[in-house]
């Protein structure tokens, strides 16, 4: 009999894995506020990206504000491999990325080792 | 806290337990018992493991995973359920949870220590700039820092120190050790007009020069750029593994639940030892060696090469070198000098150079230039004329010194002729493709000038290395077919397209590709479409920017035999991206099924610790591995002195 309730009970944290992992999420998108000709847009790094999404416009200098709170080794480092930018993230201080806006498209951003994305639309 | 230090923290507060698990056989037995290892394994997984909870919580609530969700998850069970079976009188296992974090912590700190050895290329070229520069200001040299240095400032550069800016010798001459730009070792002589690169040495003289590229336009300031977009690039087999970490993580999480159930529920194990086997398959299977495969051999390669002056653009040039059957090369200016010299010259040479020199004096013409400059080696003046004038389509006249002489081409042998011995000597030096101009005085042709756009000394041994790679080599020029066949047959190349239009580079290398994937090997604007056509486009570093632009590898030393070397060390590269991640993958599909208890009959099993001792160990193989690109031989075929 316990051993029956075990197996429901497993099954049933595999189907919440199958679920939560894989199911469609909503992923939080920000777009960049404008001030002065500048736009700047925060972004916290725990346990991955939030925003996870960040639209920038075109022409216009934009700086990336990324503070790490999270303490896994994963993530001491974020990479946007279009630009040639490899920023280390001390934890806890928040690290300005500039980003050129010049050309419009959809780069992606990831921790060094490539396991946490992040998305940039430039338009 | 840092890594090394909840490392450290998890070893020493380890070391008991350690020491009760091998003791136990001979009677010793751990004083407290099973409440010591309680407040040792609690300490371990409040202040070194926490972070890992931490962060698997955090990307949990976002929907995703990593490997610290693995590691945390299987620590917490086995501490979870030792505290449950400890006041249930089962046996209890502790020394798991601790023994894996320590291992996963020793893990991290060397892949810490070895990704910052990886990535320190960049940072070393960048610290070669000179930090200030002695700048002409209102009459006088003051010292201002690098970035107030402006275009077109007079730069004094005294001994010892390094050149602050790219510039143009103004006045002066030294030796300068481009070194560290370029890699060529030996030290260069530069006079007036030279061109000096920033950043460089400059050994015995003061010189000063006119700043014509400064802050981020220099060429240092370009080869850093270029070697951190290529470190960060994503070699295309890496895409592989990008999906893969995100469907892992949960994959894995199931199969241990299976493993779990499996065991308990089917095979009537203990909820102990099926315990066991979930957690060994939770902590083995972490894919940190397969997110580190790529990036960390891409990092250590392209570091390389900008060592050697071989600056590879990006992850996607190392994967279409390996498969590269042809290489085509432009002639002027990358298997050629680029600029016509004078070969031979037949007659009495100073006599022949002095006429020759005078009357092309004030010419433009290339042939002129070649001319001019063979007369300055030979340390003979022009002396002035009189009464220039052109003969029309053949070539000039003047007097010189109360004498007529002339200059000219073949059509000068209607008006005059020339005797046995030079007329044969003339159709062989034809027949070398080279350009002959005829020198007279006084109604007399007195000699011959033998001018050729001649190949670089190092042109022949380059094409025959890559001959000895097994390489087809293929000419494209725009020259016509003499020319071009007399180039090829001195320096080795298979095959000559001769007569080429500039616009029709491309297509020709487009039906090379027919065959296999081709590199194209160029400098000049013209070769731009060609070098962007071509799977690989090389760039000879002299080249215009377009050219350096288009191209995915550039040369910085001009060398052609770095042609070779970038094919070599792009392999190595490529095949140590592929090294990696066959281990990587071999370790986590054989891992797996061993955790999971499947060998349990043959009596292969893998106890909690022991898998997290070898996720510790692969990750620090790949990483080693890459490392170790940083000494791999990067070797030549063929034996040249």
């Amino acid at each position: 009999m316990t051993k029956l309730i075990v197996l429901g009970v497993g099954l049933a944290i595999i189907g919440f894995i199958l679920w939560w992992f894989f199911g469609k999420h909503q992923v939080t998108s920000t777009a960049a506020a404008v001030t002065n000709d500048r736009q700047s847009v925060d972004i916290e790094v725990s346990g991955g990206y939030s925003p996870e999404n960040v639209v920038l416009k075109q022409g216009v200098p934009a700086v990336l504000n990324f503070t790490r709170k999270d303490a896994s080794t994963c993530l001491d480092r974020v990479v946007f491999s279009d630009f040639g930018i490899n920023q280390e993230l001390p934890k806890n201080q928040a690290k300005a990325i500039e980003i050129d806006t010049s050309k419009p498209g959809e780069y992606e951003w990831a921790c060094g080792m490539d396991m946490f994305h992040g998305k940039l639309i430039i338009k | 806290m840092s890594v090394t230090k909840r490392f450290w923290i998890s070893l020493i507060l380890s070391l008991p337990m350690l020491a009760n698990m091998i003791l136990m056989p001979f009677g010793w037995m751990l004083p407290g018992g099973n409440w010591t290892q309680l407040a040792l394994t609690t300490v371990i997984m409040l202040v070194s493991a926490g972070p890992f909870a931490q962060s698997a919580w955090a990307s949990f609530k976002k929907h995703h995973s990593n490997m610290d969700t693995l590691v945390a998850i299987g620590t917490m069970t086995a501490y979870l359920y030792s505290i449950y079976a400890m006041f249930t009188n089962q046996a209890v296992f502790f020394e798991s949870a601790a023994f894996v974090t320590t291992f996963v912590l020793l893990g991290q700190v060397f892949e810490e220590r070895m990704r910052n050895n990886a990535s320190d290329a960049v940072e070393k070229l960048a610290n070669l700039q000179a930090k200030d520069a002695e700048v002409l200001r209102n009459g006088d040299y003051v010292k201002l820092p690098l970035a107030e240095v402006v275009l077109n400032d007079i730069v004094r550069v005294k001994p010892g120190e390094k050149v602050p800016v790219d510039g143009v010798i103004v006045e002066g001459s030294s030796s300068v050790d481009e070194s560290m730009v370029t890699g060529e070792s030996m030290p260069v002589e530069k006079t007036i007009d030279d061109h000096v690169i920033g950043a460089t040495m400059n050994s015995t003289g003061t010189f000063l020069l006119k700043a014509d590229k400064v802050g981020e336009q220099t060429m240092l300031s370009q080869i850093v750029d270029l070697v951190k977009k290529a470190q960060n690039s994503h070699a295309p087999i890496q895409k592989l593994t990008d999906k893969v970490s995100d469907i892992f993580v949960p994959v894995v999480l199931i199969l241990a639940i299976l493993t779990f159930l499996t065991w308990y529920v089917f095979l009537d194990a203990s909820v102990a030892r099926a315990l066991i086997f979930a957690v060994s398959v939770v902590v083995i299977a972490c894919p940190c060696a397969l997110g580190l495969a790529t990036p960390t051999a891409l990092m250590v390669g392209t570091g390389r090469g900008a060592k050697m002056g071989i600056l590879i653009k990006n992850g996607e040039v190392l994967e279409a070198v390996n498969d590269v059957k042809t290489v085509i090369f432009d002639k002027t200016g990358t298997i050629t000098v680029g600029k016509p010299q004078v070969t031979d010259v037949v007659g009495d040479e100073a006599q022949v150079l002095q006429v020759a020199a005078s009357l092309e004096d004030a010419s433009e013409h290339p042939l002129a230039a070649a001319i001019l400059a063979r007369a300055k080696t030979a340390q003979i003046k022009a002396t002035a004329v009189e009464q220039f004038r052109a003969i029309e389509g053949k070539g000039v006249a003047a007097v010189i010194n109360g004498q007529t002489g002339f200059v000219g081409n073949d059509k000068l042998l209607t008006d005059f002729k020339l005797d046995q011995a030079l007329t044969a000597r003339a159709s062989q030096l034809q027949n070398e493709a080279k350009t002959v101009v005829y020198v007279g005085l006084a109604d007399r042709i007195i000699g011959m000038i033998a001018i050729q756009d001649v190949p670089k000394a190092t042109s022949k041994t380059a094409i025959a290395e890559l001959k000895a790679r097994g390489l087809k080599t293929v000419m494209l020029t725009g020259d016509n077919q003499r020319v071009a066949e007399a180039v090829a047959a001195e320096v080795g190349i298979d095959e000559v397209i001769a007569d080429v239009l500039p616009g029709d580079k491309a297509d020709h290398v487009q039906a090379f590709q027919q065959t296999g994937k081709v590199a194209f090997v160029g400098d000049g604007i013209n070769d731009a479409p060609a070098l962007t056509t071509a799977d690989v486009g090389i760039a000879m570093g002299s080249g215009t920017d377009i050219a350096i632009d288009a191209g995915g590898i550039v040369l910085v030393k001009n060398d052609l035999r770095d042609v070779d070397k970038a094919l070599a060390l792009s392999r190595k590269t490529f095949n140590r991206i592929k090294l990696n991640l066959f281990w990587a993958f071999i370790y986590n599909i054989l891992g797996i099924p061993v955790a999971a208890g499947i060998f349990f009959a043959i009596g292969l099993t893998l106890s909690p610790e022991l898998a997290g001792l070898a996720m510790a160990f692969s990750s620090l193989s790949v990483v080693t591995s890459s490392v170790l690109l940083n000494r791999a031989k990067i070797s030549s075929k063929v034996q040249t002195a």
